[in-house]
């Protein structure tokens, strides 16, 4: 019974906490900033992509795919030697 | 364990359209929302759709563990040769030196909003099918290395 008031107590204090932030701020009318307005006056004939998302995840940070793709495959292999250890026997 | 006739029927016939679905997103990557990793993800939940409906061992026949981690290997590989490419040309590493050049993905593009071409771009689709492959291959052999470990434990 008092676990249940307090894990109540504590849910409802976050929801006030994030409810709070969440009201305060402005829709609609993100902060502008000098990166933005240069993606996307720029992209299109920069890239020649129309997806201004995809322009910049593979043409302006490509290195960031980079590792990302990276990170899959490094993950893989984890996944691969792990499974490979049981059909072996231990 | 193998599913009844219903599951197994109806997974070959949705495997082709899922598998068109996701080269669909993949291809359209640079004008739709989607591209490579969310494409090849789709065309995973595809492979991992026969995988269930089917047993491990009637599906390993077909769908190779090698055959998939090649062509994990290849979209990495490709993905990183497309980038290297650019220094031929006398340019940075992954600049898009294909961009409005007239050539293969090359045609230039309207600034605003216009109907969208799939010949423009530049590397940006060639990348695209490069991670595609990566994610389509890389997912389907997790599950299928998954399966295999149940598979020795009598499952």
């Amino acid at each position: 019974m008092k676990k249940k008031l307090v894990i109540a107590a504590s849910l409802l204090i976050m929801t006030a906490f994030f409810g709070i932030i969440a009201l305060n701020l402005t829709f609609g009318s993100p902060k502008m900033t000098d990166m933005d307005d240069y993606f996307l006056s720029h992209g299109q004939e920069q890239t020649g992509s129309n997806n201004e998302c995809t322009a910049v995840v593979f043409d302006y940070r490509g290195f960031d795919t980079l590792g990302e793709s990276t990170v899959l495959f490094c993950g893989i292999i984890g996944v691969a030697l792990m499974f490979r250890k049981i059909q072996g026997g231990e | 364990m193998r599913m009844s006739r219903i599951v197994r029927t109806a997974a070959d016939l949705l495997y082709p359209a899922i598998l068109i679905f996701g080269l669909y997103i993949v291809a359209h990557g640079h004008l739709t929302p989607g591209g490579g990793f969310q494409g090849g993800a789709v065309i995973a939940t595809g492979g991992a759709l026969v995988i269930v409906a089917y047993s491990y061992k009637e599906v390993s026949g077909w769908l190779k563990k090698n055959v998939l981690t090649g062509q994990e290997v290849t979209g990495l590989v490709g993905f990183i040769g497309v980038g290297l490419l650019a220094l031929a040309f006398g340019q940075v590493f992954f600049f898009n030196y294909l961009a409005g050049s007239g050539s293969i993905f090359g045609v230039p593009v309207p600034y605003g909003i216009n109907s969208g071409e799939l010949n423009t771009a530049g590397i940006i689709p060639l990348m695209n099918f490069a991670v595609g492959i990566e994610v389509w291959g890389g997912l389907t052999v997790v599950i299928l290395y998954m399966l295999s470990g149940l598979e020795k434990e009598g499952c």
